[in-house]
């Protein structure tokens, strides 16, 4: 479904990701852990085409096509979704509306039907019983005044109505307390499939528990420096990435070539 | 009369004064005569106001094509059949279940007009009959002419006009509409809108004021409101600015609250070429309040001009001002908001906020925020922002499959949409949001 090629990306003209090789598969769950400031977030926002995220080399090539080269409505309508770490307020641009909007985007994109405002308010409160949310929430602005727990779950709503192929998980488990990392955490098995992928990014393993990976991979300024299975993440859980960061330091590995 | 040194700019309509008082505006009550004659020497005294430095209440925006063009009064009696042919669309300027007063160019047309049965409304003109006293008590009372060019101007050729008399402990079951348009049958007309309203005490009514007028011909629109709120009245204003594209308004409305008083006022601006409106709320007694809005949309060359005073004479009052201006094309558009607290004027609490969004680098805005305090117990915040669509916001959206275009008109709307939720009138914000609606894709 998603294969990463050698890539690297710049902020500002700061390299930050240096090299990542990533291969995702249908029916699978990838967690990248990495400690702060490895490019988790960026690999995220890379992947969704966030302006100001420069890819100076490599590929991504997502569901046999180029992914690097689409625009970020585009790779919303082939099937990517990025759920945000901080997802934006907007203010004025109630969620229902804005629900409605990407989903008919994605649908007129496939040639499905567009719903009226009152067939999507129709699949909209089925979803939003799904996934366990304050069926008031939609008819809020979106984001705005929501409490962290509320932010993290409009962004699984989201997923719920969109229905990805791949979602990327930009920390969907920062701010929440046990309780609630547990009740996104099922919402977010309920919506797997075996045609759908998720790629999980996150800094702490506790996750993992309730959503369980098949393969783990350590980011490490800008590289993968490690993959395996789910018992990787116990181990860094156990021993933290200390013992990663001097393999990926680049200035150490040059220094350490013969 | 006197010889008074007239601003040569002035003399055309001194000239017009004098000849409408030789022909028939004489026939009104001394006091009025009195009145407008004050008013006319004020405006010739005072010219139009220029922008020039230390002039800092037209700083941003200049007359002068105001004063060059002489605009005069229309000379023909206006026919309600060829104004319904220029002005098709005047259903949609409303809501059928409103109370209706149509002014054309200034002049009462009682046949496109609705009025209330139980409450007196009337044609300022007519109502001088039954009400002269209450009239004479208000009238060119509150908005002060003699320092005020534009005020002096519409004082001066006071003749018809809105008039709203609630009695007290009386709601209105619906807003009063009050439509004023102008007509372009004769080049540069001048229309004088002017409205008084006195809400007696603990009454409840909702105004809304319609301008409009065609595109493509400059007039001048230059309307001035009285509103009395008595004890506990509450009155709910609606400014509804959708002149042409070459149009010049000047709008002043001067509210006065009693105590225990709420006025809430919604500014909208559509069209004109140049706009100012001058919003003053005097809060003469304790506990009362007021809540002004304005949401501004301007593109091409447009300008539009808010200054709002509020004046807190007593202790105990509150005020909450939030205006809104998006600006596409070369528009200009100036908000100019001062609070004062009066001496002794302890426990005020003040809050005013004035946001921008530009989407085009050619649109500018300024922001002057004034405040005077003579008072030390009390509360006041002031907030100024202007800028582009959020990229944040913008990636967001499009992250959801929405593509750019789209996901902008989604931002822009949103941003208008804090005001247009706080309209306290359903049928009023329905009809703002349309007006909102179809002018955003324009800028």
């Amino acid at each position: 479904m998603l294969e990463i090629r050698d890539l690297h990306a710049s902020v500002n003209d700061t390299p930050i990701l240096r090299g990542v090789n990533l291969t995702v598969n249908a029916g699978e769950v990838h967690a990248v852990m990495g400690p702060n400031g490895s490019g988790k977030s960026t690999l995220a926002f890379v992947l969704a085409g966030r302006p100001g995220y420069e890819v100076t080399r490599g590929s991504a090539i997502y569901q046999s096509q180029d992914l690097l080269e689409m625009l970020p409505e585009d790779r919303a309508r082939s099937g990517l979704f990025l759920s945000f770490q901080h997802p934006v307020e907007v203010p004025g641009v109630r969620l229902d509306q804005f629900l409605r909007a990407g989903f008919n985007a994605l649908n007129k994109s496939r040639g499905l039907e567009e719903l009226d405002p009152l067939k999507f308010d129709r699949l909209l409160r089925r979803r939003v019983k799904t996934v366990n949310v304050d069926p008031q929430m939609t008819r809020r602005s979106v984001n705005e005044g929501f409490s962290g727990g509320e932010k993290k779950r409009n962004e699984v709503l989201q997923m719920a109505v969109l229905e990805p192929r791949l979602t990327i998980l930009d920390e969907p488990d920062s701010g929440l307390d046990v309780d609630a990392l547990r009740s996104v955490a099922q919402s977010i098995n309920g919506l797997r499939t075996d045609d759908n992928a998720l790629l999980l990014v996150t800094h702490y393993q506790r996750i993992l528990n309730y959503i369980v990976p098949d393969r783990v991979h350590v980011l490490v300024n800008g590289r993968i420096v490690k993959s395996g299975g789910k018992d990787l993440a116990l181990e860094i859980e156990a021993d933290g990435y200390d013992g990663y960061e001097d393999a990926a330091n680049p200035t150490l590995a040059q220094t350490a070539a013969p | 009369m006197t010889t008074i040194a007239a601003a040569p700019e002035a003399s055309p309509y001194l000239r017009e004064f004098e000849s409408l008082e030789r022909n028939g505006y004489g026939l009104h009550p001394q006091w009025l005569q009195t009145l407008r004659r004050d008013a006319i020497h004020a405006f010739t005294a005072l010219g139009f106001p220029t922008a020039r430095r230390g002039n800092e209440e037209w700083k941003y925006t200049d007359v002068r094509p105001i004063a060059r063009a002489g605009f005069r009064l229309p000379t023909q009696s206006c026919h309600s059949e060829s104004i319904e042919e220029s002005i098709p669309n005047l259903a949609s300027l409303g809501d059928p279940a409103w109370h209706r007063m149509v002014f054309v160019d200034g002049r009462f047309v009682p046949n496109l007009s609705s009025l209330p049965e139980t409450i007196t409304t009337a044609n300022l003109a007519d109502a001088l009959h039954s009400h002269d006293s209450l009239i004479q008590k208000h009238l060119a009372r509150h908005a002060p002419y003699r320092t005020h060019a534009f005020t002096a101007l519409n004082t001066a050729f006071l003749h018809q006009g809105a008039f709203l008399r609630l009695p007290p402990d009386t709601a209105l079951d619906h807003p009063l509409h009050l439509i004023y348009l102008s007509t372009t049958g004769e080049p540069h007309t001048l229309s004088q809108p002017r409205t008084l309203a006195v809400i007696g005490r603990g009454s409840k009514a909702a105004i809304v004021e319609t301008y409009a007028g065609p595109d493509g011909t400059p007039y001048l629109s230059n309307a001035v409101s009285e509103l009395v709120l008595e004890a506990n009245a509450s009155l709910d204003y609606y400014r509804l600015q959708q002149h042409g594209d070459e149009g010049y308004h000047v709008g002043t409305t001067q509210a006065v609250l009693g105590s225990g008083a709420n006025f809430s006022s919604t500014t909208l601006d559509l069209g004109g070429s140049l706009v100012r409106n001058n919003l003053n709320a005097l809060l003469d007694a304790p506990e009362s309040g007021c809540a002004l809005n304005g949401l501004y949309l301007a593109g091409e060359t447009q300008k539009i001009d808010n200054q709002v005073v509020i004046d807190h004479a007593k202790p105990h009052t509150n005020s909450r001002e939030l205006y809104k201006g998006i600006l596409g094309g070369r528009a200009r558009a100036a908000f100019h908001g001062s609070i004062t607290v009066r001496k002794d004027a302890q426990k005020v609490d003040a809050k005013q906020e004035d946001k921008n969004l530009l989407l085009s680098d050619k649109a500018q805005v300024n922001v002057k925020p004034a405040f005077w305090i003579y008072a030390d117990d009390v509360k006041c915040g002031h907030g100024a922002a202007s800028g582009q669509i959020d990229e944040n916001s913008l990636f967001y959206l499009q992250s959801r499959g929405i593509d750019q275009e789209q996901a902008r008109r989604l931002l822009v709307r949103g941003f208008a949409q804090e005001i247009i939720d706080a309209i306290p009138n359903p049928t009023v914000k329905s009809l703002v949001n349309n007006l909102v609606e179809d002018k955003l894709p324009t800028l």
